[in-house]
């Protein structure tokens, strides 16, 4: 009984030194952000491998995404005869929801592996104590670029994703299922406003810093060759989805009644 | 000078350094050998302040480094060059970007300047017009040589040396270990190598220590330890399987 509630505790509090960790993490790159000078040439290479590259990505999934809720939503609202709830549906559903949800997972799996890979391999080959040792800060110079280019480009890459479902909705409906083009426009226009598409964002800024802060931490963190940085890159996905779904549920609540 | 006294370390219960006191004076090229695995590389991680000490304390020109912050700790950094046994070279800079790369990071030195102090770096290493190669484009020998043109760059006080000659052909090994004597004589810098290459101790050393079951158990000349009567020193330096080194 002694040894199962000892290993329960050397469980607990290796989450807490995890959780600790990742939210030290968290705070030293914010305050890197405002007391580093900011190396724009790492920011802009940043961005450009995170946001740019990852524009087709989004697009493909995305597309697909507003289409299948066109489809499915039309299933049941034809049979109420209430098609011209299907506009605001999927309006609704990709601003608030699945735009900033689906695009954060899609660059935790994509970018935050890479990060996470990448510092991992700077780890185990030292390259992050040689710059220690020139007396550079390793927060400040690798994982604050990658913060603000993911505070940047995450909520551009929703805006471009809500913009690419709507779209893609929009093709099927007016295409498939006969609704008017015009009407189609209107009832999407109607439903929206300002706050769902800035709830979104909100949440696209949320989900960029736990993408950077989890995967960096992983990264920083890795031991013991290939192997590590495997488990390191993993662990950095899977946990910035569970993270990323948890937060989502809970600022969903707080905009529900907000 | 460097002086380290009563220095232990562990991780994960294992105590690794155990009462280590070791000086190391101005100028002076000390050579420190012992087993894999043994800590000779967490000795120096202490000096460069990657690790801290869990007791005792590291001086370096009389400053207790555990007492810096970390804005004083860099400042001496700064004063320090460290190869590293894997060169550690950035990968996603080239090898000029890499030399230069403390120059650009913590002076206010024009573009040209560091360019120029790139280049004289790097020939004083043998080496010329690689500054737009990758790291990936080099061979082994020629990225410590790099990883060394990275750690005189700023002109350091002291510089480190993490198995200067570990995974290189005994021919670039020698090179290299030309390479570190003719940096001290020419900079006069202070050194500190750490190595079980028992020919580039010889060759740099103006002083050898052996570091066995976490303390410092026998220091000299290398013709001292050459002919020294103990009998750890004696294994280590002959090869020998058989004798009191068993882990």
């Amino acid at each position: 009984m002694k040894k199962y509630f000892d290993r329960l505790g050397e469980r607990f509090l290796a989450f807490l030194y995890y959780a600790g960790g990742i939210a030290l993490l968290g705070a030293r790159s914010i305050k890197g952000i405002f007391t580093s000078p900011l190396k724009r040439r790492q920011i802009v290479a940043q961005m450009n491998k995170i946001g740019i590259d990852s524009f087709s990505i989004v697009f493909l999934c995305s597309l697909f995404t507003g289409i299948v809720l066109v489809f499915n939503s039309a299933y049941e609202l034809q049979k109420l005869g209430a098609k011209e709830f299907i506009a605001p549906l999927v309006a609704l559903s990709m601003c608030r929801e699945l735009g900033p949800v689906f695009t954060a997972l899609i660059i935790a799996g994509r970018a935050g592996a890479s990060i996470s890979a990448e510092l991992g391999t700077m780890k185990v080959t030292e390259q992050i104590d040689a710059l220690e040792t020139m007396a550079t800060n390793p927060v400040n110079y690798l994982a604050v670029p990658r913060l603000i280019a993911l505070l940047v480009m995450l909520p551009i890459l929703t805006i471009y994703a809500d913009f690419i479902g709507i779209l893609g909705g929009y093709v099927v409906a007016v295409w498939k299922l006969a609704i008017p083009s015009s009407m189609y426009i209107r009832s999407t226009f109607d439903a929206l406003i300002l706050k769902d598409v800035f709830s979104g964002l909100l949440k696209s800024i949320i989900f960029g810093g736990i993408i950077c802060t989890v995967s960096c931490y992983q990264g920083i963190n890795a031991e013991g060759g290939a192997e590590g940085v495997g488990k390191a890159t993993t662990l950095a996905v899977v946990v910035s989805f569970i993270l990323i779904i948890s937060a989502d549920c809970l600022f969903t609540a707080f905009f529900y009644f907000v | 000078m460097i002086e380290i006294i009563n220095l232990w370390k562990s991780f994960n219960g294992h105590q690794v350094l155990k009462n280590l006191n070791l000086t190391i004076n101005k100028g002076e090229t000390m050579v420190i050998i012992g087993c894999s695995g043994c800590g000779k590389s967490v000795l120096l991680k202490h000096i460069v302040g990657l690790l801290r000490p869990d007791l005792g304390q590291v001086f370096i020109d009389n400053q207790d480094t555990a007492r810096l912050g970390e804005k004083e700790f860099n400042r001496l950094r700064l004063k320090i060059g460290m190869l590293f046994q894997g060169a550690a070279l950035f990968d996603s800079l080239s090898v000029g970007e890499n030399v230069g790369f403390i120059l650009r990071e913590h002076t206010d030195l024009d573009g040209l300047t560091i360019a120029k102090r790139v280049r004289e770096s790097l020939e004083l290493m043998g080496l010329k017009g690689i500054e737009q190669l990758m790291p990936s484009e080099l061979s082994g020998g020629m990225k410590k040589r790099v990883g060394l043109a990275r750690a005189i760059c700023a002109r350091p006080d002291i510089i480190l040396y993490d198995e200067p000659t570990t995974g290189i052909d005994p021919v670039r090994a020698d090179a290299i270990n030309t390479l570190i004597r003719r940096l001290h004589d020419k900079l006069e810098v202070t050194s500190i190598a750490v190595t079980h290459d028992m020919v580039s101790a010889y060759k740099i050393a103006d002083r050898i220590s052996m570091l066995y079951q976490g303390r410092i158990v026998e220091s000299g000349t290398p013709k001292q330890i050459k002919s020294s009567a103990n009998a750890v020193v004696k294994q280590f330096i002959s090869g020998a399987a058989q004798g009191p080194i068993t882990d």
